[in-house]
């Protein structure tokens, strides 16, 4: 039970709107954590707060030793300068709801990106690697497909794969299957599923109830910027303590 | 008397021709007479060329006059230098014109501004002059000079036009990179690469692809207004030919010789602009192949697809 991520206090507002509201969350390593919420409870946010792609104006996230985009010196938080960021953002892999491949690179080009240039690996090492990351979700056949040419389920899974490359210790879902056509939805949570099982610690925002109860470790249930749940699935999903998460429930269960 | 309204249904099937029925298409008279206007039109003017007061041995002769051919390599040898130096300032500007630093911004707003709010012969005007402004041109330890010895008309005309060209540039820049879908820029950035890698590695090679058909067009119209360097006595083809005809007199058959000479020139550029857009005009969804001639450097992976 070694911990990997520990947010506290989590704040962020967008202008007056304050989307997150002080929000704290311990997440250990093999832990599969699916976050629940209706639409704008401002998931994402909090996930993006996670790794500093939006910086929290309250509040810090500690990931494996280290607090993201700060560095403690005499009791205050000190601003990291991008580089050293950027180098922390690597070890938390992201996933989002939009792919987001680089337009201009094959599927092995976009895998082999990161290891590259972040890590310094050689071309070879790095294609034989990304070889085998694609192999794992299916999809080393396109291997040199430009994302342009692939269904939005195999987009999804070479994202996954880019991903995984840089062997990050934590990876993050931002609802990895919510653009995807319903038929195409099984096989990433197929591959999300061999993940789990491998003993990847993940981090997933979903509206997939399903995969909540059967593959996560915890559910964790927010809305308006607040965590109002956070325990086994069974009894989040079944036997909810706060009303407005039975409410929540009950219409996302209908 | 039988109804010639609905042709179709009085023809009975008994009647219908076989299937290898002779067809006669339609006529279009119009277009016959309208080509035959325009024809005679053509024929009309280049009349009145060849008939005129045009030498046309002269414009033969001077064609290929070591003075005009020189002139015409200074016309070409601007236009690229102008071209590269508005490339530069359009990609330096541009990312500025996007950059977090409220000061950068500005300054490639002014740099917009101005250049691109003053007609580019008064700019040439002023790059000319500049020794009035600036006479000397210090930077410590590198350059001591008087401006007039640094900016000859040749780097008058570079800077005018370049300049001035960039600032166009920076708006294509500036649209470019804002087309790239911020989504890859964040997908970069969880991959642990700074923002100098993000733009060189993610953004610029897909603002390139985008603006490149842009650039054709710009050499295009480098290469005729490097014709207005003829106004700040730089040899080139067009001040040459001036030259030539303040002593010989045959006006309009030197302008012609540079007529032939530009057209040339850009005839040459548009086929390349062709060859350009071809490969670089399409989005995302060319094929493989043709992004491979794009990328030379994109090799084969080393390890292919088992399945
Ligand atoms: N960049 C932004 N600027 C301004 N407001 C924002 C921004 N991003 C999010 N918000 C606001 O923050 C709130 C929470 O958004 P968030 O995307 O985190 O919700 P969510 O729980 O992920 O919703 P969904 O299930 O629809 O994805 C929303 O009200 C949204 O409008
Ligand atoms: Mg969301």
């Amino acid at each position: 039970m070694t911990l990997a991520v520990k947010a506290v206090g989590i704040r962020k507002s967008f202008g007056s709107h304050e989307v997150l509201k002080g929000l704290d969350l311990d997440v250990t390593y093999g832990e599969v954590l699916c976050i629940l919420g209706p639409s704008g409870s401002g998931k994402s946010t909090f996930l993006r707060c996670i790794n500093h792609l939006e910086t929290p104006n309250g509040g810090y996230v500690w990931v494996d030793g280290a607090i993201m985009g700060y560095e403690l010196a005499r009791g205050a938080l000190q601003e990291l300068p991008v580089k050293r960021l950027r180098a922390q953002q690597s070890q938390l892999g992201m996933v989002f709801q939009h792919f987001n491949l680089f337009a201009h690179r094959t599927v092995l080009g976009n895998v082999i990106e990161g290891p590259m240039v972040v890590r310094g690996l050689s071309r070879a090492d790095a294609e034989a690697r990304a070889m085998g990351l694609l192999e794992q979700v299916g999809m080393a056949a396109k291997a040199s497909s430009y994302p342009s040419q692939l269904s939005g389920g195999q987009k999804q899974r070479v994202a996954i794969a880019r991903a995984l490359a840089m062997e990050p210790r934590v990876m993050l879902f931002d609802e990895p299957t919510s653009a995807l056509d319903p038929e195409l939805v099984g096989e990433i949570l197929e591959v999300m599923r061999n993940l789990a099982r491998g003993g990847t610690t993940m981090i997933v925002v979903t509206h997939e109830i399903g995969f909540a109860r059967e593959v996560a470790d915890r559910v964790v249930v927010m809305i308006d910027g607040e965590i109002r749940e956070n325990g086994a699935p069974q009894q989040v999903l079944s036997n909810p303590d706060d009303p407005r998460v039975r409410t929540f429930l009950s219409r996302v269960l209908a | 008397m039988q109804s010639t309204s609905n042709p179709i249904s009085t023809l009975s099937l008994a009647d219908l021709p076989g299937p290898d029925v002779a067809i006669r298409r339609l006529k279009h008279p119009g277009r016959w007479i309208s080509g035959g206007l325009v024809i005679l039109l053509i024929a009309v003017i280049g009349r009145a060329f060849a008939v005129g007061q045009i030498q046309w041995t002269v414009v033969g002769e001077f064609l290929t006059a070591g003075v005009i051919i020189t002139g015409f390599g200074w016309t070409l040898l601007i236009s690229a230098c102008a071209l590269v130096l508005g490339v530069l300032l359009g990609f330096a500007f541009g990312i500025m014109r996007l950059s977090e630093n409220p000061i950068l911004r500005f300054a490639a707003w002014l740099y917009v501004w101005v250049f691109r709010g003053t007609p580019v012969l008064l700019q040439l005007l002023i790059w000319f002059n500049i020794a009035l402004v600036f006479p000397k041109l210090y930077i410590p330890g590198l350059i001591d000079a008087r401006m007039v010895d640094v900016v000859t008309p040749f780097v008058a005309a570079v800077l005018g036009l370049g300049v001035n060209e960039g600032s166009y540039l920076t708006e294509v820049v500036r649209g470019g990179i804002g087309s790239v879908d911020k989504g890859q820029k964040e997908a970069a950035h969880t991959l642990g690469m700074t923002p100098g890698q993000t733009m060189r590695r993610i953004i610029l090679p897909q603002t390139l692809r985008l603006i490149l058909p842009v650039l054709g067009n710009s050499a295009i119209g480098m290469l005729k207004f490097s014709s207005l360097a003829a106004t700040i006595a730089m040899g080139e083809m067009l001040n040459a030919a001036q030259r030539i005809y303040f002593i010989n007199g045959a006006v309009i058959e030197l302008l012609f010789v540079c007529a032939v000479w530009y057209l040339a020139g850009t005839t040459v550029l548009s086929i390349g602009q062709y060859y350009l857009e071809r490969h670089f005009g399409r989005d995302a969804a060319t094929t493989t192949t043709e992004r491979r001639w794009f990328k030379g450097w994109a090799r084969r992976p080393a390890v292919t697809g088992e399945a």
